[in-house]
């Protein structure tokens, strides 16, 4: 009997083949926009050093419509990469205790609470209130 | 099989992550207040002059450049492998590149505050 | 508990007549209870004797009949007819070559799997008569939930980077390697490193998690190949930065 293996080819579409695979997509994503922002910051670091009237004109800038739609796509985007990077922390750094592992929640779960008390915190401090 | 050197730059991409995931957000709804025409007192020139005139804000604030800069090239290299783009040295040199640009640029910025 | 008309979609290869595979529909009557591989096994007797197909133990320990059935990568034995409407999509595990039918060309796993070293490298080599070497309860639940893999490979059929990097070693070789590396009697991380440290180890993933969602015994390749970048980073900067320091 002759052995004929067939390979079947790889294409783009694993991306639709599940949800979870679409999620990962999304995760990934939000590195245009974590990355899109952080450069539009270092573009305002340059005003902030060019003086007042350049930082004034860096604030107009900031509330186009183009930078505003920006700004909303970016929190979300930035606050999906951080859900899903405390969820998957648990399984990169788990904690045994005496016998027994932590539970995945419970280390999620502070990761979330420090970020809830450092952004909180930071609003504050920044002046947003 | 050799041991691979990606732990140089998987080391950065996982602080930056983890940088990223705790401090990114907050930092975009400042702007996006301001952009809203509700500017935290932060962001105000006078006040934000002083703060990044520090020493230790220029640092920090490199370094945040740094890490994000980074952790967003590392994924947008992982991205393009995924979605078909085989080139994976020539996206690396690129996005790599960028960040680095990034970073120097910003603290090129500092140093003039 | 009664019965139920189940029309399955199967892919069907035979290599002497086939330039490439194509589907086939049966028909069959099967009971409510019924798994997958019931109504696989009920369609070789009494409809197709030409379907091929792995199976064991029908009880997913044996990990032989992973398929992918309505394009999820499952164990047969474990996919209950109950849970699915329609017609059911019963395809061979994706990102391997198909020897026949359902059969999948599985040597490329194989050799991974031989590569990782996976066998005990003990730190101290007592010797026989010195007795045995000792383990808390502690000591044995660090490594114990990667110790459970059934070898099935949904996880690779899972796994978009072993999708588009046949090289990569895969999420089980890897899981089996951190395995004996988190076992205290063991040794031999550094020279497993040489796999799961190189290009095509661990440093291929990028943490998409379907392995360890798919996994049948919730090993958690996923995290263990975290587990094992993390390591190897560590070790890494460690060897680069601070040579001095033994391991």
């Amino acid at each position: 009997m002759s052995r004929k293996p067939y390979v079947r080819a790889i294409t783009s579409e694993w991306i639709f083949r599940h949800p979870r695979y679409v999620r990962y997509m999304v995760r990934e994503f939000s590195c245009l926009f974590i990355g899109g922002w952080t450069l539009l910051m270092v573009w305002g670091l340059k005003q902030l050093a060019e003086g007042p009237a350049a930082w004034a004109a860096f604030l107009e800038f900031l509330k186009s419509p183009a930078s505003i739609a920006f700004h909303v796509l970016a929190l979300a985007f930035a606050a999906y990469h951080s859900i899903t990077w405390f969820k998957l922390t648990p399984k990169a750094l788990p904690l045994q205790i005496g016998e027994e592992f932590v539970a995945d929640a419970a280390i999620a779960g502070a990761h979330f609470g420090a970020w809830a008390a450092l952004s909180l915190a930071v609003l504050i401090l920044a002046g947003a209130f | 099989m050799a041991r691979s050197n990606k732990p140089i730059v998987w080391g950065p991409f996982a602080a930056g992550g983890t940088l990223t995931a705790f401090l990114t957000p907050v930092l975009v709804l400042l702007t996006l207040l301001a952009a809203l025409g509700h500017a935290p007192d932060l962001l105000a020139y006078e006040r934000l002059h002083a703060f990044a005139g520090h020493w230790l804000a220029k640092l920090a604030l490199a370094g945040l450049v740094f890490l994000s800069l980074w952790s967003a090239a590392h994924r947008l290299r992982i991205t393009c492998y995924d979605l078909g783009l085989r080139a994976d040295t020539v996206v690396a040199t690129i996005v790599y590149a960028a960040a680095l640009a990034g970073t120097g640029s910003a603290v090129f910025y500092l140093t003039r505050i | 508990m009664g019965e139920r008309l189940v029309e399955l979609e199967v892919l069907r290869y035979h290599p002497e007549t086939d330039s490439e595979p194509h589907f086939q529909r049966y028909s069959a009557t099967c009971r409510e209870e019924w798994v997958v591989l019931d109504a696989l096994n009920h369609i070789k007797e009494a409809i197709d004797p030409t379907l091929s197909y792995r199976w064991s133990c029908h009880m997913a320990v044996c990990g032989s009949c992973g398929m992918m059935i309505n394009g999820e990568p499952k164990l047969a034995c474990k996919a209950f007819l109950r849970d699915y409407r329609g017609v059911i999509r019963v395809e061979p595990l994706r990102h391997f070559p198909i020897e026949r039918d359902l059969v999948t060309v599985i040597d490329d796993f194989i050799a991974k799997l031989a590569r990782v070293k996976p066998w005990l490298m003990p730190k101290d080599n007592k010797a026989l008569a010195a007795g045995e070497y000792r383990q808390t309860p502690a000591e044995l639940k660090r490594f114990k939930r990667y110790s459970m893999c059934i070898n099935c490979m949904l996880c690779y059929a899972s796994c978009p980077e072993y999708g588009l990097i046949p090289e990569y070693i895969g999420p089980a070789a890897i899981a089996l390697a951190h395995r004996y590396n988190q076992d205290s009697r063991d040794g031999g991380r550094e020279l497993r490193q040489q796999e799961t440290a190189a290009t095509e180890g661990a440093w291929e993933c990028s943490f998409v998690g379907a392995c360890s969602e798919v996994c049948p015994e919730h090993v958690d390749p996923a995290g263990a190949i975290q587990q094992v970048k993390i390591e190897s980073t560590v070790d890494w900067y460690q060897e680069h930065l601070m040579p001095w320091l033994k391991k």
